[in-house]
């Protein structure tokens, strides 16, 4: 951006308010990924090489990307449908105009409200204890006797749907207000009915950013690490949790492994934050 | 679809009501299932609290809870934490937002881009790539417990990153700032002057609003706290969540009811009419 002809002085002013975002970001956000990235190329002896990558295919580092994969997915496209019919019935199902401003605020909570505090929660619900699991005992029906758990896939599903439908009614509430009046009117003098016109018009204009948010769940999920921890232990055998174990203690027995597995969660990542941002800007073409 | 114009008005309300009305049906339906999911883990928790005493309903866990030696301490720190990283993330967040809004504006892509890489990296992984870069010389930073906080507070710092440049930015979008510079510049005044009694005093609402949502994340936080050996709030409520029955029921209210208050905060400032 500079050129040589003006005095350094004048340079450093001109950046003076970014320098210190671009060292402290360096310093903490991309140094030391940079640093995970590079160890993940690195050989047992140095040298660069791809062997640690090759090794994801390794049954531990599978199962665990499949089993956090299939979690994020479920929760996303639950927890998409959901909050899609949730910021509906609030802003065009015809409730109580309060319900909106009170969901939007419960919403911002329970979106913030992950790790061991939900966790906890859900534990009392659902547990071996929980008051949900004692009142199917009294109307004689034994949920865990029939091999239910909160600690394995459903149950965590249950759990982690606590902070993505609040999410999505957050991202999808503006996008519904952004449905303009004048295209429902415009159907319905053409004779449109409303199954129509939300076939037609509405759904195809909110599909990008439907499929952009849930994208953004999918994310939410994959990197989640907290609320797992709390519910579990560690014991089940998501991504997040194996590099957890590989941090404690070389559960790998291979370092390079471990930083292939972290460098692989950037990825998938990198990859949901991308394409939410595509889809979202596609989506502003009707809705911005 | 013919040329009468007057009677469509009335054709509109009589077709419309029906499914109007089906439509409210629905809405009820879905959000009374939903309230049910999410208001019954909280009732059953709030449940759980109230019953630490033996055939009756009281506070006892509550007392408990706030009596225990660890949980003040606990708490405090991660108050101290939060508060120190929410006034570094402003100290950085505040001049670069203005920066790429009234200076380098090429910058701006490069900017967002690095503000949403908390997205991006998973807290286990960050922490995994900080104990890395940071758990040998030359740079150890995790020889000691006090230096390990200074890690922990410049990791939240960073994950506050998305939600405080955005906030910040929306609040200088609101606001005309470069009229504002012009005029504060014209009556004499340095940069250092500017940011602090025209800028700041301007973007309240904004930075307040990204301080608590800064809060709201960061004071219960567990992973990056768990792995830095931290003995804050997070790693102390899984802690009580593993060894104690009826606290930890006590102790999700209390932290349902502090992500309640800093939420429910941002919502009454940044009302519309009031925003910034």
């Amino acid at each position: 951006m500079g050129g040589a002809r003006r005095p350094p002085l004048f340079q450093f002013g001109r950046w003076l308010g970014v320098v210190p975002f671009f060292v402290f970001s360096g310093l903490f956000l991309i140094g030391p990924v940079v640093v995970l990235a590079y160890r993940s190329l690195e050989g047992p002896d140095g040298g660069l090489t791809l062997d640690n990558y090759r090794e994801l295919t390794n049954p531990t580092v599978l199962a665990s990307y499949g089993l956090s994969i299939r979690i994020s997915l479920t929760t996303a496209v639950l927890g998409g449908l959901i909050g899609f019919f949730l910021a509906w019935a609030v802003s065009m199902g015809g409730l109580p105009r309060p319900f909106r401003s009170g969901l939007t605020t419960f919403s911002g909570v329970a979106s913030n409200f992950a790790g061991v505090p939900l966790a906890a929660a859900f534990i009392f619900t659902l547990g071996r204890i929980g008051a949900i699991t004692a009142l199917f005992e009294l109307i004689g029906i034994d949920i865990y006797g029939a091999g239910f758990t909160l600690y394995s896939y459903w149950g965590l599903t249950i759990v982690y749907l606590f902070f993505q439908i609040p999410l999505m009614v957050l991202v999808l509430l503006p996008a519904l207000d952004g449905l303009k009046q004048d295209w429902r009117e415009a159907a319905e003098n053409l004779g449109a009915t409303p199954r129509q016109y939300w076939r037609r018009v509405a759904l195809p204009i909110l599909l990008p950013s439907i499929l952009g948010t849930m994208i953004l769940l999918f994310g939410n999920a994959f990197g989640a690490h907290a609320t797992a921890y709390a519910l579990t232990g560690g014991l089940l055998n998501l991504a997040t949790l194996l590099i957890g174990q590989q941090i404690s203690g070389d559960v790998l027995n291979n370092p390079g492994l471990g930083y292939a597995v972290a460098m692989g969660m950037v990825f998938i990542m990198a990859l949901s934050i991308i394409l939410y941002s595509i889809l979202q800007r596609r989506s502003e073409r009707w809705l911005g | 679809m013919t040329i009468s114009a007057p009677p469509i008005p009335v054709i509109e309300t009589e077709a419309e009501q029906a499914p109007a009305k089906r439509s409210r049906f629905w809405a009820w339906v879905i959000l009374i299932i939903t309230a049910l999911y999410f208001l019954v883990p909280l009732g059953a928790t709030f449940y759980w609290s109230l019953r630490a005493e033996a055939d009756k309903l009281g506070f006892e866990a509550y007392r408990r809870l706030f009596a225990d030696s660890n949980f003040w301490p606990s708490f405090t720190e991660s108050v101290i934490n939060a508060i120190a990283a929410i006034f570094l993330s402003l100290l950085i967040i505040v001049p670069t937002a203005y920066w790429v809004t009234l200076r380098l504006p090429k910058l701006r892509p490069v900017v967002e881009f690095i503000t949403l890489l908390p997205f991006v990296i998973p807290a286990v992984v960050l922490v995994f790539a900080l104990l890395r870069l940071y758990g040998r010389p030359p740079l150890l930073l995790t020889a000691t417990y006090d230096s390990s906080r200074v890690l922990l507070v410049c990791a939240y710092t960073a994950l506050s990153f998305p939600y405080m440049f955005r906030s910040v930015d929306n609040g200088l979008r609101a606001m005309d700032v470069r009229s504002l510079t012009e005029a504060a510049q014209s009556l004499g005044a340095g940069w250092p002057t500017i940011l602090r009694r025209v800028i700041f005093p301007n973007l309240r609402v904004a930075l307040l609003s990204g301080a608590l949502l800064t809060f709201a994340i960061v004071i219960g936080e567990l992973t990056i706290a768990l792995f830095l050996a931290q003995q804050t709030f997070g790693p102390y409520m899984a802690n009580l969540t593993r060894s104690k029955v009826y606290e930890p029921s006590a102790m999700a209210i209390v932290a349902f009811a502090l992500t309640w208050a800093a939420m429910g905060t941002i919502a009454l400032i940044t009302r519309p009419g009031k925003r910034g």
